[in-house]
Parts: structure tokens; sequence; C-alpha cells
């Protein structure tokens, strides 16, 4: 099986290249054949990967040298294992899905354009893939960078409008910020052990991490977190991913909720017996990861750009996330990646079919009513609400109770901000269902005679992924329902170690649950009296600095942006021309009035020009008396 | 034999094209060709120094002898030398100059110096093929420059000159150090220097190469001259000449004083570190484009002189790869830089826009190149930037996270100047821009080949650079 592994990435790579270099000549239909072609074909691959894959094995492909000089070894090489076969069913399974919509929901482009996107997309892919199967810290770096370069070309997609432009830029900038802190791990880990390779690195006979001090694991580990908080939009580095819903919406489904954002769980998972070490590091992401999901809810409480509510929502879910990695528990965060890929890819897409219906508006409050024209994105946008929201038996619910359960294990006030939320998560997911799909239109004229259903290209993934948002959490059924259930832990165990915590009473788990399911669905019926009669209101208070987003973005542009740009200027206009060039003019225009002295010593009469051989003469020979008498 | 044609070649040609004025161009495209036909060929043979060693009597009365060797490092820089020219000419064909015979000439002669610099082995000849390459530069900028063209090249030929007369006067006292009084790179290399001497030479002979490079607070001449000068002689300043500066470090300066070198090596890389921050922050302030091409090469530089300060032989390495991959990427970008100036006369971003509407595969080409500029994985210059990166960590920690700001920085004027060029809508100078002719396209489809493969293959440049004269430490 092992020599199917280089494959798997091959295909979106020559998909780009097909795409990309014969843009102008393919029909849109051939693009789409071969865009959506390679990534089932890889998609095929890596189920094939999955079942033939015993327990506890990792399979390495190395391709060829990228690096040899001096002890400096990092070979092009793949692998699988538990945990790279989990993301590689994601990222082609649900990467399918979203080539298949993108079909139809890019269908107004021009063929160039439309070519171009494919090709990015499928280049996007293979950046993923790149992610999660490089055997070594830097193969990962060149797929982490190269998914942030496909967000960034993604983004900007419709190049034309700068506001998309700086979007873009803004994303890649930021991203670029966690990308140094990484970059600065790996030396640091190499140095110290010698290697970046998976399998030696983490290879308990060999002893690497031992040679780490706590110091170096502490700062090693934050480093890595700084560079995961860029590209998984964790506080500091988050302001990015809601403007990145700039770009087309199934790239917001693909690479802004069910993939990319995700790469920084993936690595913090890939390296957990790394983290397990560092208890500083772990609380600081509990810490983190909680107050970026409360932070995030609370805005996406007053947004009212469609997709705005559902970035927001997406950078807290990743927070959830992270507050299971900083509990220890790596399977419940890579559970939660993976319900949340079908559910969060669903509601996207799901506002890509209203978007689309809408002809383009992306404002809740023009909305209302839809449920009527567009049943199945109605249904199916109201499963991943469900989903979201936590109400079992759907997969959210299982991944957020196993989340839940880690933070009550570790500390009762963790659980108690978590819970809130969660809460928090339902109201604001159900305003934008109600607001949406309920109630009256408030749109114009046009737009309502315009109202349909998508084409079928693109209600089928809707429809598969419903069906994965209500089954999905089967995979990681907890062991208080069924014993020996949890597929996803147990399939994980070779590979990621959870924190053991304190057991608690079967009791105690299921009051949990039930306090959490009880408290969501209050909190939606609270939310269907509070939105079901929408009325337009003045935030003031509270509500308008939830609804400027903290006012985090002005704080980051007065604080940073604008002085580094004052700085660029004054060294440009004030030290570089006045201070140096001043200098370098200085000294040049002494030389030249010194010289215009010395000028007039040739004044062209011999009698001066003798008068000064002499004199000069005179001077040698006093020179040589000086010195023969000393 | 292939250290004496390289020059000989460009400097015969140079000489026939003053005299046949009309066929110059052409003469200048053969000559070119014809060098890097004998560059390929000294890759491809194994290595054995019989080939790439040559030695005559020159100047016996002052201990120098025409002494060229070609071995790891002359071979990337002479590779990139014979590259780089047919690339020029090919992209820039179709510029007309006036007294066209004596442009070509002068390009050639420049390519006669550059070559003898990488390939001198005697400090005498080292020199001399050192001015060679300055003088017809000078002639270059000052006859074909922009309206200010007189002012820069003044600046800059007093400049560099001052610099190289402070190296002549080290070289000279190191000849008069050496047991024979020669020339000799190796008894440079042999020679025991007091420490006091060790320093003031040293001195001395880095003015000559930090001019050159050039490295803060000294680069006040470079802008100004890319900025003025033909494109060709800025493509042929920038992605060469300011490596004969690197290049002095490497062979003519750290390994002749050592601990000097050391002594130093602080105050260098925290001045280079403060130059690579500084340029990068006033790079994202230039609306010139020309001009943030040039502040964006410095901060490169900048990174690679502190490199060779650490003593890291990782980090010499990814210098070495760099200076090479600096030089196909900077290539590129005054290749499309020159391209729209042409077509529109205009090198202020603020007034250009909207490329990619109207010019889709320069825009596609240009966008490669400028992530090359900020080393993205997969383009030649990351393994490079990989381990200078690491040298510099493993020299301080501090160091390379303030260098690395400049990965950061990189990123804001690159993409910025991306955004400002090709994207957004089309403006008054841009409605009409065409894409780009064939020549054009085969020479950035070259460098665009050049930067994926050796972005994804870095053995072979490694494999060329290794087997060295004198490798430092």
């Amino acid at each position: 099986m092992s020599n199917l592994l280089a494959y798997i990435p091959l295909f979106p790579l020559l998909g780009f290249l097909i795409n990309g270099l014969l843009r102008n000549r393919l029909s849109k239909t051939m693009t789409s054949i071969i865009g959506c072609g390679a990534i089932l074909i890889s998609f095929i691959l890596s189920i094939m990967v999955y079942m033939e894959m015993k327990t506890g094995q990792t399979t390495v492909v190395t391709l060829f040298d990228f690096i040899h000089v001096g002890n400096l070894h990092i070979p092009f090489a793949f692998q699988t294992d538990a945990l790279s076969a989990i993301f590689l069913l994601i990222i082609t399974g649900v990467g399918f899905l979203i080539h298949v919509y993108s079909t139809a929901y890019m269908k107004e482009e021009e063929a160039p354009h439309f070519a171009r996107y494919f090709a990015y997309l499928n280049l996007f892919v293979f950046a993923m893939l790149l992610l999660v199967m490089g055997a070594n810290y830097v193969i990962m770096f060149i797929g982490w960078e190269g998914v942030g370069l496909c967000s960034y070309l993604l983004i900007g997609y419709w190049f034309q409008n700068q506001d998309y432009n700086n979007a873009a830029k803004k994303a890649f900038i930021m991203n670029r910020i966690g990308d140094l802190a990484f970059l600065v791990a790996l030396f640091w880990l190499f140095n110290k052990t010698g290697t970046l390779t998976f399998s030696s690195l983490f290879d308990a006979k060999m002893h690497l991490l031992d040679k780490l001090t706590a110091a170096d694991i502490t700062g090693i580990t934050l480093l890595l977190f700084v560079g995961a908080t860029g590209k998984s939009a964790q506080i500091p580095l988050y302001t990015w991913l809601p403007d990145a819903m700039a770009g087309p919406t199934p790239v917001s489904a693909l690479i802004h909720a069910a993939t990319m954002v995700t790469a920084g769980i993936y690595m913090i998972v890939r390296s957990n017996l790394l983290y397990s070490m560092a208890p500083v590091t772990m609380q600081i992401i509990a810490f983190i990861g909680l107050a970026t999901a409360i932070l995030a809810a609370s805005i996406a409480l007053k947004q009212n750009d469609i997709k705005k509510v559902l970035a927001y929502s997406t950078v807290s879910q990743l927070g959830f996330m992270f507050l299971a990695l900083g509990t220890g528990a790596y399977t419940a965060a890579v559970f939660h990646v993976m319900t949340h890929a079908f559910f969060k890819a669903l509601l996207f897409l799901g506002s890509g079919s209203v978007i689309h219906a809408m002809g383009g508006e992306q404002d809740i409050t023009k909305m209302g009513g839809l449920s009527k024209k567009m049943k199945v994105t109605y249904i199916t946008f109201f499963i991943g609400c469900l989903a979201i929201a936590g109400i079992p038996p759907l997969s959210g619910f299982f991944s957020k109770d196993a989340i839940l359960l880690s933070a009550f294990m570790q500390n009762k006030i963790l659980f108690g901000l978590a819970l809130f939320a969660a809460l928090l998560t339902a109201y604001y997911m159900f305003r934008l269902l109600f607001l949406t799909f309920f109630g009256t239109f408030r749109g114009t004229k046009h737009q309502e005679e315009h109202l349909h259903e998508s084409p079928v290209a693109m209600t089928v993934p809707l429809i598969i992924l419903s069906i994965l948002a209500i089954i999905g959490g089967f995979a990681g059924i907890p062991e208080v329902f069924v014993k020996e259930a949890n597929h996803i832990a147990s399939f994980l165990s070779p590979v990621v170690i959870d924190k053991v915590h304190e057991p608690i009473s079967h009791s105690t788990e299921y009051a949990l649950m039930a306090i959490s399911t009880l408290l969501v669905i209050g909190v939606i019926i609270f939310a269907w009296f509070k939105n079901k009669n929408f009325k337009a209101t003045e935030n003031s208070g509270l509500g308008k600095v939830l609804e400027n987003k903290w006012y985090v973005d002005e704080l980051y542009d007065q604080s940073i942006v604008k002085p580094l740009g004052a700085t660029g200027s004054f060294f440009s206009n004030t030290i570089e021309r006045l201070g140096l060039d001043g200098a370098v003019n200085g000294v040049g225009k002494i030389i030249q009035s010194a010289s215009r002295q010395f000028r007039l010593l040739q004044n062209g009469q011999v009698g001066f020009y003798i008068l000064l051989m002499v004199l000069g003469l005179i001077f040698c020979v006093m020179m040589g008396i000086y010195k023969f008498v000393l | 034999m292939i250290p004496v044609l390289l020059i000989l070649i460009p400097l015969l040609a140079g000489i026939i094209g003053f005299m046949a004025k009309n066929q110059s161009k052409n003469i200048a495209w053969l000559a070119s060709i014809a060098s890097l036909a004998v560059m390929l060929y000294a890759i491809c043979i194994p290595t054995c120094a019989c080939n790439f060693n040559f030695q005559k009597e020159w100047l016996p009365g002052i201990g120098s002898s025409f002494h060229l060797g070609l071995d790891g490092l002359g071979k990337i820089l002479c590779l990139l030398t014979a590259f780089a020219f047919p690339i020029i000419f090919l992209a820039t064909s179709e510029r007309t100059y006036k007294n066209e015979g004596n442009f070509f000439a002068l390009m050639l002669l420049a390519q006669a110096g550059l070559m003898g610099v990488f390939l001198a082995l005697d400090g005498l000849v080292f020199y001399f093929f050192w001015e060679l390459a300055l003088i017809p530069v000078y002639f270059l900028c000052s006859s074909w420059g922009g309206e200010k063209r007189i002012a820069a090249t003044f600046k800059f030929f007093i400049y560099t000159f001052l610099g190289s007369l402070l190296m002549l006067v080290a070289l000279i006292y190191l000849s008069n150090k050496t047991p024979g009084a020669s020339f000799e790179l190796q008894d440079f290399y042999r020679l025991q220097l007091s420490g006091k001497e060790q320093y003031w030479l040293f001195g001395l002979m880095f003015a000559a190469f930090a001019i050159k490079m050039p490295i803060f607070p000294f680069h006040t001449w470079q802008p100004d001259v890319y900025d003025q000068a033909p494109t060709a002689t800025t493509m042929v300043l920038s992605a060469i000449m300011v490596k004969m500066g690197l290049f002095g470090v490497i062979r003519w300066l750290i390994p002749v004083f050592p601990n000097a070198a050391t002594y130093a090596a602080n105050a260098i890389i925290v001045f280079a570190i403060i130059g690579i921050l500084y340029a990068s922050l006033i790079a994202i302030k230039q609306d010139n484009i020309k001009k943030l091409v040039a502040y964006s090469s410095i901060a490169h530089i900048g990174l690679m002189c502190a490199v060779l300060f650490t003593g890291n032989s990782m980090g010499h390495e990814g210098v070495v790869m760099q200076m090479f991959n600096h030089g196909i990427n900077i290539l590129g970008l005054w290749i499309v830089v020159d391209i729209i100036e042409r077509k529109t006369g205009i090198k202020n971003m603020s007034a250009l826009g909207g490329l990619a509407k109207t010019a889709p595969s320069l825009a596609i080409l240009f966008v490669i190149i400028a992530l090359a500029n900020i080393a993205l994985p997969l383009t030649n210059a990351f393994v490079g930037e990989f381990l200078m990166f690491n040298a510099l960590y493993q020299y301080n920690l501090w160091a390379a996270v303030f260098a690395g700001i400049a990965i950061i920085l990189a990123a804001v004027y690159t993409l910025g100047m991306i955004q400002k060029v090709f994207y957004g809508k089309s403006k008054e100078a841009t409605a009409g821009f065409t894409d780009i002719t064939i020549n054009e396209k085969v020479a950035l489809v070259i460098i665009v080949l050049f930067i994926l493969v050796m972005g994804v293959f870095s053995g072979p440049l490694l494999q060329i650079a290794n087997n060295n004269f004198a490798g430092i430490n």
C-alpha cells in the first residue's frame, strides 16, 4: 500500500498544472471534470490507505533529499499513520464535495477564470496533503505555507476588488507572523535534537526528546503554538479569518472552515508527546482557546453578514478545539475537527446556496422566509445548526461533549466558561437560521422573484454533508453509553496519547450532558422568541462594541500598522534622505570645495611651481634628517 | 583553459563590438551564449583542478602572476554571470539604444570584468578585474541612464572607487608582508598578521566590500543608481555585481583575517540586521517600483552578509545558494519592471493597476517570481533562507528573530507591489496594456522554471558549490 502514498498528493498537483496551464483552452466542463476528478482519485486512494492500515502502523515513503547539508538532512518524505489517515479522508472527502459544489456555484465565471479557480483549489488540496502527510516538520512547513498561499490566492480571487485584495494580503501577512514563530521553533528543535523527522523524534527508543530541558520544551511548544494561532485563527492572530470571507463561498467552506484552519490542531496533535511534557504551554493553550471561543462567539451574536457569522463561529469552534488540546484531550480535538468539517462545511455551502439565490446578498436583515423557496437548503442548514449547537444525537453533540467533559475534569471553571461559549453558539446560530429562513422576506421585489433552489450539483453535496453531520458523531460514542465504541479514540491511540484524568462517575457524566443539552434547548427557544419577528434596531452599548468586533482591528491598526508605517516614512524621508545621503553628499561637498581651493594652486605660473618644488624638497630633506637623527 | 575562455570571450567580443557598430548586438548575443556554453561544459565535466587552473607570468617585478581558477564558489557565480547576460539581452531586446554598438560592447566588458573577479586567485588580478567591472557600468549608467543619471552615477562611482582604493592599499600591504612579496591568494592565506594589522586591513577591505554589497549604512548610492541606470545595466548591477562584495568577503576577507572577522562579527551582524529591517521598512513606503526592488535587495543582501559572519558552515552553503538564487529572482523582477516601464512610461505604483486583467501571462509569471522573492517553500530561495536563518539562530536566538521579522515585512511590501501593479481595476495608464512578447515570455519562463526546479531540488546547486579552494572554518 505504501506505493500509493505518493500518488495521493500527485493527482491534485496534476489537476492544478493541467487546469492552470491550459486555462485558455479548456471548456468549463473539462475543467470541472479534471478539477473534481483529481480530488476524487485522491479520495479513493485515501480510502484504500485507510482500509489497509493496520493498527499502529506508520508507513513512510521517501522520494528524494530536499535538503542535505552537513548534519541537516531533510528528506522529501511522506508518512501515513492513524492521525494522517483521518485528515486525509476529511481533506479529500469534504474537498471533493466542495469541488463538485463549486462547478455550479462558479459557473457564471468566464472559462479562463473558472479554470484558474479550480487550479487554485487543486493546488490548495495538494498543499494541504503535504501538510498532513509530511514525514518531518519541514515538509509540514512547506504545506503550511502552501495552504497560506492558496488561501491568499483564493481570497483575492476576484482581484479587481481592492477590498478583497486587502483581505487576502492581511491573511497572508498574519499567517507569516505565525510562520516565523514556527520556523524558529524548528531551528530550536533541530539544534537540540539533531532531527526534524517525526519517526525519530517521537520514537521512545531513541530518547531524542530527553535532550530537551524543560525550558526548551516550553519554548518550542509555545513557538509552535504561536504558529498555530496564525493558521488556526486564535487570539491574537484571528482577525484575518472574518475578512477572508471575501473569497468565493466554497473556498470559505473548504479552506476557512473544514481544512486549512485546522492545520494548527493537526500540528499540535502531531507533536502531542512534546506538548504533554509542557504543562505551562498546555495551560496557555487552554486559556487562549477558551478566550477565543468566547470572544468570537460574542462577536457572532451581533453580525448581520451571513458569512461573517459563520466565520466568527469557526474561530469560536477552533477555540473549542484548542481548549481540548490544552486539557490534553487530543483525541477529542481531532474528533471535533472531523465533525466540525462536516457541519461547518455544510453551513457554509448552505449560506452559499442562499447567497446564490439572493443574487449575491449576504445581509441577513434583508432575508427572511427563505424556507418556502429553498427546501433542501433550509432543511440541511437546519441540520447543520442542530449539529453545531450540540443537540443529541447529531455529530456536534458527541465531539463537544468530549471537550466539555475534558474541561470539567481539568477544572470546573473551564467547564463553566466553555458551556457558556456553547450556549452563545446555539444562540447566534439559531438567530442566523431564524432571520434567514423564517418570518417574511425583507429583500427587494426583484430578489424575491429571483429566489430559487440551487441546482443539483449544489444540493447533493449539502445532502451528503447533512447526513455526515447527523451520523458523524457515532465514530466517537463515549464510554458511558457503550463500552469500547469510541472508534476514533481506539484508532488514534497508537499515535496520540491523551492526558489521563481522575475518572468521574457515570452519573456525573450523564448529569453534565443533560445540563448542557437542556440549556442549549432553552437558548434555542429564547432565540426563537427574540428573533421570530425581525425588527431593525440600532445597537448601543455592549451591542455596538460587539457589532464592531471589540474594535480589535482598529486597535491593531493604531498600535502596529500605523506606527510601522510611520517608522518607514521616517526612515525613508528623514534618515535616508537627510541623514545618510546627506552625510555622503556632505562629504562630497567638502571635498569639492576643498578641491576648489587646491585648484588655485594650479595657477599656471612656472615660478610658483618652482617655489613649491623647492619647498617640497626642503621638507623632504628635513624629514630625512629628522629620521636619521632619531 | 576554461577560466581564460570565460574572460576572453566577452572581452574580445566587447572590443570587436566597439568597432563593429551595427553588428554589436549580434556579437553580444553570440558571445554571451558562447560563455554560457563554456560554463555549462565546465559544470558537466567532473571536477579536475587541471582544467580549472591557469597561471602565467604577468608582472613578475611586483610579484603578481596572472592566476585564475574555478572552484565551487566561482562556478556558482560564473554560472550566474553566464546565465544572466543572455537572459538580459533576450528580455530587453525590445529596447533600442543610441550608439548601440558602444552599449553592447560595454555590457560585454562588464561581463569580462565580473568573470575575472570570480576567477582571480591573485590579489592584483582581482583588483584589476574589480575595476574593469566597475568602469563599463559607470559609462553605461552615465550615457544611457535616466534624467538624473549624472548625479546618481557620480555618487556611485566615487563611492565604489573610494572603496576600491582602500582595498588596493590593503592588498599592497598584504603583498609586502608575504615572504616572496607576492599577490598570490594562497600566500595571503598563510600570512601570520598581528592583531592590529588584521584589524586595520580588515577594515580597509571590508569597506570596499560593504560599499559594493551594499550594506547599511553604505547603501545610499544604490536606490538612485538602480532607478536611473538603463534597466539592462541595473540587472547586471543587482543580479551579479552586488555579489562581488559577498564574494570578496568569502574569498578575500574572512580567510585572510580570521581573527579580525571573529572580532568584528558581532558589530557587523548587528549592523546588517538593522539594515535588513531598515531597508524593509523603507521598501514598504516606496511608490517607485524600482526603488522598492532596490530596498528589497538591500534587505536580502544584508541577511547574506550577516550570515557570512556567523562562521556557520551550513549558513555559508545557504549564502552561496542564495547568491545564485537572489540573482535569478531579482533578474526576473527587473525584467517585469522594465516591461511595465517601457509600455507605460510609469514606475510609480499608484498610477498602475489592473494589469492582471490585460496581461494575465505577465501577472502569473510575476507572482511566482515575487513569491520567490519572499522565499516561499518550493521556490528556489527557501532552502537558502532556511539554512541562513538556522545559522543565525545558532549564532543568537534574537539575531534570528529580528532578522526573521524581515520575512514578514517582505511579505508586506512584495504582496503590496503585486496588489498595486497587477490587481484592482485598470487605470488610465494601464488601460491599453498588452501582454508580453514571445522574447519576454521565454526569458521569464526560463527564470520561473529555474525558480521552481531549484525550489524542489536543491541538491545539484549544492553539489556545484562544494569543492572550494578555501573553505571558511
